[in-house]
């Protein structure tokens, strides 16, 4: 099936960026891949027909997240040392992982099975439901903003959070400077 | 037949595992964070790739366009995805932070500078 095809070369192509972000030792280089990775995984989302997560991806995913990265190369600088000792414990510890995740998968339902329990269970309910509940055609959009809003608004309760974190860390500290010349923490 | 249909969460666990790879193996905190996100991206297609039913369309009701895909896997990796950037951001100001007090963000010359104190 053609979908097949197109789902295999993009998951090499990602599999190449993210083997490539590991080889390089210029962070510039290594953002630039990650936003290249992130791009081809929205695309990837639009083949499994994931729109709304696809253009999400591409505008937080590709767009501010690469952009806080090269903010934050721009002011820590952008050479990585080289490591100085050979990665044989790391490697080991990604393949254990990687192999016992794999042995988890051989219980899952196949791929695109519209009889795995995932399909049968909540989901039928919103696709058939949501037109007379909601009245919105984007399924999507009518559990992210109805069905499931309380997720929507605790997720705005972590990005606010967050907020106030970074201006903790970074915004406050800039203000006392003047007065405060070679404090130590 | 048996093993075939499950090719794509192998590649995906594969994806997963070199983001792992980049957090645990790089001693460069920026590097570590982007690793991270690469960890974070291969998450968000497996769960994505659960949804995905075969023949389906993307869920956007209309005539003749059954069977949809599932739905909520792509509302909560859309939540994920925006949380993912808040936790990302942060970690990025945590990084700029320490390398204001360490001059530097290599975790070996960090951890000297704290065995030296």
């Amino acid at each position: 099936m053609l979908i097949e095809f197109v789902n295999i070369a993009i998951l090499a192509l990602l599999a190449v960026t993210a083997l490539a972000a590991i080889r390089l030792h210029d962070l510039f280089a290594v953002a630039m891949m990650f936003g290249i990775y992130s791009l081809l995984a929205s695309v990837m989302f639009v083949v499994l027909d994931a729109i709304d997560v696809a253009f999400t991806e591409a505008a937080v995913g590709v767009g501010i997240s690469t952009v806080l990265m090269l903010g934050t190369i721009g002011l820590v600088g952008r050479h990585e040392q080289k490591p100085a000792h050979r990665p044989l414990l790391p490697i080991l510890v990604v393949t254990i992982t990687g192999a016992a995740l794999v042995y988890g998968t051989l219980d899952m339902p196949l791929f695109m099975d519209p009889a795995a329990p995932a399909q049968q269970h909540v989901a039928p309910y919103y696709l058939n439901e949501s037109p007379e509940q909601i009245g919105i055609p984007n399924v999507v959009t009518s559990i992210l903003a109805s069905y499931r809003g309380y997720d929507t608004l605790g997720e705005l309760a972590v990005i606010f959070t967050a907020g106030i974190g970074v201006l903790g860390i970074l915004g406050l500290r800039r203000r006392k400077r003047p007065g405060h010349e070679g404090t130590s923490e | 037949m048996s093993f075939g249909g499950l090719y794509n969460y192998w590649i995906v666990i594969l994806l997963m595992m070199t983001g792992f790879y980049v957090v645990i193996a790089s001693g460069n905190l920026v590097k570590k964070i982007i690793g991270l996100n690469l960890f974070q991206a291969s998450v968000f297609i497996l769960y994505i790739s659960v949804g995905k039913v075969a023949g389906g369309s993307a869920p956007v009701l209309q005539d003749g366009f059954e069977p949809y895909s599932n739905p909520l896997p792509h509302v909560l990796i859309l939540t994920a995805i925006v949380v993912g950037v808040a936790t990302t951001a942060l970690g990025l100001a945590l990084v700029v932070r320490i390398r204001e007090a360490y001059d530097s963000v290599e975790e070996d010359e960090i951890h000297d500078q704290d065995e030296s104190l």
